[in-house]
């Protein structure tokens, strides 16, 4: 950090872009000055309204993303937006193409798009993908969208970061035993049908709507809506903003936003517990050689992989009395 | 666990609709291990510069091919520079011609690649050259 994290995190909520662009590179990299910012800024995020948008590569997110931020900055709304796409596993390198759809925006100083490589992290999202929406949250943002990678069924890691989760789906890509799958049509609060003008865009709707009549719908919970958009000409947008502040509205009636908080704070707290832990190990065992010898030691049948993290585990994380007994 | 990576923003300016070379060279620099924003077409300078502030980019490289680089050029420099990005590397790539490439470094670009340049110059310029 070129500043001291008081004065950084001051400029943050100030909200001056470059401060807030390096604070997000540094986390990104996982650097301790950033995490001192982070500590400051926390008390002051928290209160956007997070929408995740995610489905299958193609169906067309990043143009719903730019169609979101035209009608929530209509409404006179702070957006920001956080698109990951993934990296290369050979280069380590990223093709990073969604911004590309939203640059109309880049006069607007109400919006703020950052790209993300997702850096081999898995699950749709990149590590410091939640962590930068909350420098959104403190710089003023007051709606966040969070795009995923989009590779297909897996990706649900950002039901824990965002409140609302999108599922775009375009005509064509699959029947309705897909739509039964587990995985993606379970986090939706929201199914979009794009590119709703094309063949089988009514055949992705029934199966859709089929899935998710069989669904257990317990009393009080929140019933999925399906939406049907163009989101190239921009149809169906309006409806798609009424159905995430629908949403919105029912967290906010029920225990639903203290359950979605709960689980943002639950997740950020796994993710920094790892990091740490593995900080700690490695910084240890750097230059001694001993993780060489560990991994040559199981390769050769002397232990295995189970017993060394025992081991690792004892010498560096030390014994203490539970503060909790 | 996570790393340094230079990130970079290729981007056409103008009314220039030839945007092959811009791609190639963003697949070419994400091979070498580089994270890039891909802008596309039709970019004015002011809409280039933000897009590295908000994004943290270590480059800013722009694709010339239908003669306007002497016209975009300056443009471009004034924004960057009026935006206090001195220490983001600003290259020009594309069809400009030989004679063109000193007028450019005189104007602020930090390096031109004309059409023909291998990857390994333009890998090893940047990886040499940008801000540590």
């Amino acid at each position: 950090m070129p500043v001291a994290p008081e004065e950084a995190a001051s400029r943050v909520i100030e909200g001056d872009r470059r401060i807030c662009a390096r604070l997000m590179t540094l986390l990104e990299e996982g650097d301790g000055a950033a995490k001192e910012v982070m500590k400051l800024l926390y008390p002051h995020t928290g209160k956007a309204v997070t929408v995740g948008v995610t489905g299958g590569t193609g169906s067309g997110k990043s143009t719903l993303v730019d169609r979101l931020i035209q009608a929530f900055r209509e409404r006179g709304l702070k957006v920001g937006a956080v698109v990951v796409d993934p990296s290369s596993p050979f280069s380590g390198g990223a093709f990073l193409g969604d911004r590309l759809r939203m640059q109309r925006h880049s006069r607007d100083q109400g919006v703020f798009i950052r790209s993300m490589a997702s850096r081999g992290y898995l699950g749709g999202l990149a590590r410091a993908t939640s962590e930068t929406i909350r420098v959104m949250e403190a710089m003023g943002m007051e709606v966040v969208l969070v795009e995923t990678i989009g590779a297909g069924q897996d990706e649900v890691d950002v039901i824990q970061v965002a409140q609302t989760c999108l599922v775009v789906i375009a005509p064509g890509s699959g029947d309705e035993i897909q739509a039964l799958k587990a995985g993606l049509m379970e986090i939706g609060h929201v199914f979009v049908i794009n590119k709703s003008d094309l063949d089988g865009a009514l055949q992705a709707l029934r199966a859709v709507e089929a899935a998710l009549s069989l669904k257990g719908m317990p009393e009080g919970l929140w019933r999925p809506v399906v939406v049907s958009t163009v989101a190239t000409e921009g149809r169906g947008i309006d409806e798609l903003v009424r159905a995430i502040l629908a949403h919105r509205e029912h967290l906010e009636r029920g225990e639903g936003m203290e359950r979605a908080r709960s689980q943002r704070v639950e997740h950020e707290l796994g993710l920094i517990f790892r990091d740490e832990l593995e900080r700690i190990v490695f910084r240890g065992l750097k230059g001694t050689g001993m993780k060489k010898r560990y991994i040559q030691d199981i390769m050769d049948g002397r232990t295995d992989p189970y017993s060394v993290i025992e081991e690792i585990l004892g010498i560096f994380v030390k014994k203490r009395p539970s503060p909790w007994r | 666990m996570a790393e340094k990576r230079i990130k970079v923003v290729i981007s056409k300016v103008g009314l220039d609709g030839h945007d092959r070379g811009a791609k190639v060279v963003a697949s070419l620099l994400k091979e070498a291990g580089m994270e890039v924003v891909y802008l596309g077409m039709y970019q004015m300078p002011e809409d280039i510069v933000r897009a590295a502030i908000d994004e943290d980019a270590d480059v800013i490289g722009v694709s010339f091919l239908s003669g306007e680089h002497l016209t975009f050029t300056p443009k471009l420099v004034e924004e960057i520079r009026s935006k206090g990005l001195d220490d983001v590397l600003f290259i020009a790539g594309g069809v400009i011609p030989p004679e063109d490439v000193p007028v450019l470094k005189e104007m602020g670009v930090d390096e031109v690649f004309v059409a023909g340049t291998l990857t390994k110059p333009i890998v090893d310029y940047i990886r040499a050259n940008v801000r540590k």
